[in-house]
């Protein structure tokens, strides 16, 4: 037996994006962007918990639990929380 | 083996040279904790260790006690973590971390060890381990996040819940002090030391560069608010560590070899601190706290300003 087979028996966790599920099941209000008033300071993407916004300031709304710091948080208040339709 | 002689005789090199940030474009793209970890909606557990990992870089090793990160990290055989981990017994990181370092160093690695420990982990049940690797000058970085209760097992009340704060098991809210961890840190003498707020994440990710910096012990302590334990709605998380350091209950500062620098942040709030009702208000452990618990509180922060003042002064 390898080195590697022995580490792939070890009971050990590995790193992947998704490990505890879609967690944007959980969201009840969605971060929406308005781009007009958006000035792209970032300070979202710094905020954000889940690091859920890319560089572009997109909101990745497969992962993001919709907690709403980045719109509380926004200087130009360029996002608004919508409630998620069922 | 790094004894507390050797440590002590090499305390005044730094191990790696510190470069000097100060805009946010200067904090590495890359992300350790990758989407998502299951932590609660706008906890700041998770955003703290984001910039702790940046910080730290891939080189490094996390020893996780029993706390909110051990239960975070994803559902076996996947983790959400990209750096390794260890998850140990809750009164046993620091001792771990010990030997991971001793047993790194000898190797000749310059991995970073650094434990990942909540209020619990630190100041009540970890704190004889903890003590320990201090005194015995290990080189590794001991993090505690605050959130001012045992989060994790549905908010029972620690050694770090302030005064007049409820929890579970103080349903009438707390009648004893939060215990002064930083104080007894600082009497072990380490290095570093330093306070930080999840809310200040470019504050945390430059004192998390310096602490690795330093060979022996250093202490990071980080106020991590808790929106379902302090019973606020998630979005103000980031507001509530600002409010806590604008009026002054949470001080930034930092103590390399004894000597004390307070942060630009906490300089304002001394000249000129915000109401404390500010901070209190929006939380619900804080509903229905005594008037006169308040001023005990208020008074405590005054204090604890002129010692700092003073501290800062003579050092």
């Amino acid at each position: 037996m390898t080195t590697t087979q022995k580490r792939e028996r070890l009971a050990m966790s590995r790193p992947v994006e998704g490990a505890t599920g879609k967690t944007g099941t959980w969201r009840v209000f969605r971060p929406v962007v308005d781009r007009e008033k958006c000035n792209a300071c970032g300070l979202c993407a710094t905020y954000c918990p889940d690091a859920a916004i890319n560089d572009d300031l997109e909101i990745d709304l497969t992962y993001c639990k919709g907690c709403g710091i980045c719109a509380n948080e926004c200087p130009k208040k360029a996002i608004g929380m919508v409630r998620e339709e069922k | 083996m790094i004894d507390r002689r050797v440590a002590k005789a090499r305390s005044p090199i730094r191990s790696q040279p510190l470069q000097e940030l100060d805009t946010i474009a200067e904090i590495p793209k890359e992300e350790y904790v990758l989407k998502c970890s299951s932590a609660c909606a706008g906890c700041s557990d998770s955003l703290a260790l984001r910039y702790v990992l940046k910080a730290a870089g891939p080189d490094t090793v996390l020893v996780i006690p029993a706390c909110c990160t051990s239960v975070i990290q994803g559902i076996y055989p996947n983790t959400a973590f990209n750096v390794p981990v260890y998850n140990i017994a809750f009164g046993a990181a620091a001792a771990c971390a010990s030997g991971m370092s001793n047993a790194f160093r000898g190797a000749g690695k310059k991995t970073n060890v650094i434990v990942y420990a909540g209020d619990g982990g630190t100041l009540d049940i970890g704190i004889q381990a903890m003590s320990g690797a201090f005194e015995r000058g290990t080189d590794f970085l001991y993090i505690c996040y605050d959130n001012e209760a045992y989060g994790n097992t549905g908010m029972q009340r620690s050694g770090a819940t302030p005064l007049g704060a409820k929890t579970t098991t103080t349903p009438t809210g707390k009648t004893d002090f939060k215990k002064d961890i930083d104080g007894i840190i600082a009497a072990h003498d380490p290095p570093y030391m330093a306070t930080a707020a999840a809310a200040y994440p470019q504050d945390l990710f430059k004192k998390v560069q310096k602490a690795l910096s330093f060979r022996g012990p250093s202490f990071i302590h980080v106020l991590a608010p808790c929106p379902p334990g302090w019973r606020y709605s998630t979005e103000k998380t980031v507001e509530m560590g600002k409010l806590a350091v604008k009026s002054g209950i949470w001080v930034l500062y930092e103590r390399e070899y004894g000597k004390l620098s307070i942060g630009a942040q906490s300089k304002v709030a001394m000249k000129k601190p915000i109401p404390l009702e500010d901070y209190l208000s929006p939380q619900g452990r804080f509903k229905g706290i005594d008037p006169k618990n308040v001023e005990i509180l208020k008074q405590r922060i005054a204090k604890n300003f002129a010692k700092l003042a003073a501290e800062e002064a003579s050092s």
